[in-house]
């Protein structure tokens, strides 16, 4: 068969994303938890283009396009903060980052 | 067994993969190429499915700026290895489990769909070449693409009063 | 007719003089607190007068005559009006407690000259004026119940007058609570009048009633209920026991309110709702039976008390049973009559007592009174003349009232033996009470240190109303004297058409076929008939016992020992009405409403509340904790929720 179909992309995209929330909660460095931010958002990259040669549509690519610019801004300015915090606390632990408790 | 296939299982394989390594590295830096790793996996397999546009702009944007980006702050700020410290009770007890069940349960209910199986990716669609990407966003999506402009202005603008020292 | 058209000013000049003693009199000197109350009384006793002269010139058809002054509220089909009606009982009454109330208002100038708080009680004594006269002259059941609170208001304020001594305050107290008991079945009543006739106003209920026949249960249970609020109002058992006790509120209060005018408000509410009695005669009977049995039993816990106040307020529950005994036995106008008569000799006998208690300079227990004719004439001599008339000796009004109850009771279409002796036996006991007072205070050797108290007659303004209440205790009862002599009983004629215009057909066919014998047998039969005989063999008794013998009383007493105590402690009824009613609502006051409702509901409630809220909130602000990573697992949960949701919608609808 030359036809991957398109739910095993699916698939692909359900695990990488699954495995980036993981990362997410379980990670203790600040910017291990933004790279689990961007594995997210490319399992979802992955699941758009599948679905826009499924439907044979430019929507789904155009999409990915901007999604990967909108990551790009918020990376820089996510890890100008990261840099100011980690200046500031001399540690980049998530859980000394913890100010805005009750 | 055809290439498309063989080429899906193996760039699969090389995607989770790098994604556990970034669970399980010790050093950020060693998540950093992991991740590196799996944007590579994942532009592969865009190229399989016809979006070769994409495909380089996701090397090019996300391998090339945004993750030099990542290694370049880590290695500014010297992260070294990360503590152990206790993981909390929601994260211990929920959180791993539950995303555990949001995988599997979504990969299952995937496999499973049958809207999602009759719908292949065929070879004979042509690749989306980057002409038809270009018309659609200068035609249907030209304000969304200016306004993405302008975000990347503010952020630049944003990174560089928040990482200047102060006078 | 300038009143008739304008009846409120009656109602206005008392008021009108409660209101400027009360705000401005505090610093006022005796003499114009006086001008203010009297002259207001005074005004509205001319103002009655002039009344009485332009209503004996109505026609008949005119009468009731009513004045609508506004409407005071309107809540759907109930509409209550300030109304006001004048009829032949409103004259008689307003007659009666104007009368007696400006004679009463003139003695206490000089009974109160040297109490504190003069303008207060003056305020008060107008006030409860006002409100006699808004109850005597209602015309519906609304405006009869405003006058009705407000008299209970007003004989709470006088009997704690003094109300810095707690037995005042407590007697105050006692009299308010114990007639709201009754008033609580008053208001039912007016309630219930409500829901079977559709208004409170007495023209409209009355001619409903006589055209239209209302059930006999339903007219029982009304007039029950509005008895319960005249056994209240007018001390019959069981809720008489304030009455004595009243006692503590100055003389003259004791003797307009609870002589001659309040306690009479119950009488004349049931000669008032007579065309509702009449057409129920189990309430007729129980009125008429409870009347009796309180006449008998208060007299004869009368014949022991030592304290001259007391047995005068025993003598008036009495005597307010045999009121309320002519009323049940259908002759409301001998009811009235007697409650005519009753106010005279009562507010004299009241009045002189407190002469006497002037005079002794504040004692009270006859026991240490004695030989004061001589010393006071002017009150032994009208006191005398009250005492024959309450006695009911012929030729005082109290014969010709009292001896008309008790024939109607012996040999009226609703006659009834038992009650006729039982009134008979009281009139006995109330003769031998009432001349053992009279022996006591005024014969025999001085009981007190002459030295110490110095004895003296009262001053004008206390006496001039004496004399004119003697004159009226021996001559107001002679309106019935010609009938005894075969003429017309002019009073009886007088409130005829009061009870008879919707008096139901069987009652006034019995009227008619009353027995009507010779001129003379009747006088005759009058003059040696059981009440004469009784009453003389009573005053023989007490002289026996307090002039002739002395000693004797006290030989009985030791001899009828357990006779004498029950009575002298008032057949413990105070007592037992502590113990069974008071004892234990007190119990459920603190106990269950207090410690459990008050405390354990409401304020656990909010309290609870309170708390409720804080435990809440502790427990949900430790989910700030800070910790970016159990924020980013409840974002995770609320994810897996949300796709659940959605796939489950999206499952459920397609397929």
């Amino acid at each position: 068969m030359s036809i991957i179909p398109v739910s095993y992309y699916l698939v692909l995209s359900a695990v990488l994303f699954g495995l980036g929330v993981i990362a997410f909660v379980f990670k203790r460095n600040i910017i291990t938890v933004f790279m689990s931010i961007e594995l997210m958002l490319n399992a979802v990259n992955l699941a758009f283009v599948a679905f826009a040669r499924a439907h044979n549509q430019l929507d789904g690519l155009v999409f990915v396009f901007f999604v990967i610019v909108v990551a790009a801004a918020e990376a820089a300015v996510g890890l100008a903060l990261v840099i100011m915090i980690a200046q500031n606390r001399q540690s980049l632990s998530v859980e000394r980052m913890n100010h805005l408790k009750f | 067994m055809s290439v498309p296939f063989v080429l899906f299982f193996v760039c699969g394989a090389l995607a989770v993969t790098g994604a556990v390594l970034v669970i399980a590295a010790r050093e950020p830096i060693h998540s950093a190429l992991a991740l590196v790793l799996v944007m590579v996996a994942l532009a592969v397999l865009y190229l399989l499915l016809g979006a070769p546009f994409i495909a380089a702009v996701q090397i090019i944007v996300y391998a090339g700026a945004i993750m030099v980006l990542f290694v370049f702050v880590i290695m500014l700020l010297n992260a070294g290895v990360e503590e152990r410290t206790d993981f909390s009770a929601i994260a211990k007890y929920i959180g791993l489990p539950l995303g555990f069940v949001l995988i599997f349960w979504a990969a299952h209910w995937l496999w499973r769909s049958q809207a999602a199986a009759a719908i292949g990716t065929s070879a004979s669609i042509p690749a989306a070449s980057s002409h038809d990407l270009s018309v659609e966003l200068f035609r249907q999506y030209l304000f969304p693409f200016e306004a993405t402009s302008i975000l990347i202005l503010i952020a630049i603008l944003g990174a560089l009063v928040l990482a200047r020292k102060e006078q | 007719m300038p009143i008739l058209d304008h009846l409120w000013v009656i109602l206005v000049l008392p008021l009108a003089g409660a209101a400027i003693n009360g705000l401005l009199g505090k610093r006022w000197p005796q003499s114009r607190v006086n001008l203010v109350a009297v002259g207001s009384v005074t005004l509205a006793f001319l103002a009655v007068a002039e009344l009485v002269r332009e209503f004996w010139q109505l026609p008949s058809e005119q009468i009731p005559f009513v004045g609508n002054y506004f409407t005071w509220m309107v809540a759907g089909p109930f509409r209550v009006d300030f109304t006001l009606q004048v009829d032949q009982l409103t004259v008689v009454m307003l007659l009666t407690v104007a009368f007696v109330g400006m004679l009463i208002h003139i003695y206490s100038t000089g009974y109160m000259a040297h109490e504190g708080g003069y303008y207060r009680f003056f305020s008060y004594l107008n006030l409860f004026m006002f409100f006699m006269l808004t109850l005597v002259m209602a015309a519906n059941l609304v405006v009869m119940f405003v006058g009705w609170e407000g008299v209970g208001l007003c004989s709470y304020l006088l009997i704690g007058f003094w109300f810095l001594k707690k037995s005042a305050a407590d007697a105050g107290k006692k009299a308010f609570i114990t007639t709201r008991i009754g008033d609580f079945g008053f208001t039912v009543g007016v309630l219930l009048v409500f829901a079977t006739f559709q208004s409170i106003d007495f023209g409209t209920i009355f001619q409903a009633l006589a055209a239209n026949s209302v059930s006999e249960a339903t007219l029982t249970i009304i007039c029950i209920l509005l008895f319960a609020g005249a056994v209240g109002k007018s001390a019959q058992l069981p809720l008489y026991v304030w009455l004595p006790d009243a006692m503590e509120g100055p003389t003259p209060v004791s003797a307009l309110i609870h002589a001659a005018t309040m306690v009479t408000a119950g009488v004349y509410m049931v000669a008032r709702m007579n065309p509702l009695f009449s057409r129920a005669p189990i309430a007729m009977l129980l009125v008429a039976v409870v009347g009796a049995v309180t006449a008998f039993y208060a007299a004869t816990i009368g014949l022991v008390q030592t304290d001259i106040k007391k047995v005068l307020a025993y003598s008036t529950v009495s005597q307010l049973g045999y009121m309320f005994l002519a009323c049940g036995v259908g002759s409301y106008s001998a009811g009235i009559f007697h409650l005519m008569t009753h106010a005279f000799f009562k507010g004299l006998l009241f009045l002189a007592a407190g002469s006497v208690i002037h005079a002794m300079g504040g004692e009270q227990n006859m026991m240490k009174m004695g030989g004061l004719a001589k010393k006071t004439p002017i009150t032994f001599w009208t006191m005398l003349i009250a005492t024959l008339a309450i006695a009911g000796i012929p030729g005082f009004a109290g014969f010709f009232s009292k001896d008309k109850i008790l024939e109607v009771t012996h040999a009226g279409s609703s006659g009834n033996l038992v009650l006729w002796f039982l009134g008979v036996a009281g009139a006995g006991l109330t003769s031998f009470y009432m001349f053992r007072l009279v022996f006591l205070t005024f014969f025999g050797e001085p009981r007190y240190d002459e030295h110490h108290i110095h004895v003296h007659e009262s001053p004008k303004n206390m006496t001039i109303p004496l004399v004119i209440l003697a004159v009226g205790s021996i001559f107001g009862g002679w309106f019935a004297a010609p009938h005894l002599v075969g003429g017309p009983d002019y009073f009886d004629g007088f409130l005829k058409p009061v009870f008879s215009s919707y008096a139901p057909p069987s009652m006034s066919e019995a009227a008619e076929a009353g027995i009507a014998p010779s001129p003379a047998s009747e006088l005759l039969h009058a003059l040696t008939g059981w009440p004469v005989i009784v009453a003389v063999v009573g005053l023989l008794v007490a002289w026996w016992f307090y002039i002739k013998n002395p000693e004797a009383p006290k030989r009985l007493a030791t001899s009828l020992h357990g006779l004498y105590t029950l009575l002298l402690n008032k057949y413990y009824v105070d007592e037992l009405y502590r113990a069974v009613i008071i004892r234990p609502l007190l119990w459920i006051s603190t106990n269950v409403l207090w410690h459990g409702v008050d405390e354990g509901l409401i304020d656990g409630i909010v309290n609870g509340s309170a708390r409720v809220a804080r435990a809440a909130g502790g427990r949900l602000r430790e989910l700030q904790s800070g910790n970016t990573r159990s924020y980013a697992t409840w974002v995770l949960i609320g994810v897996v929720g949300f796709t659940v949701l959605l796939l489950a919608l999206f499952v459920t609808g397609v397929h």
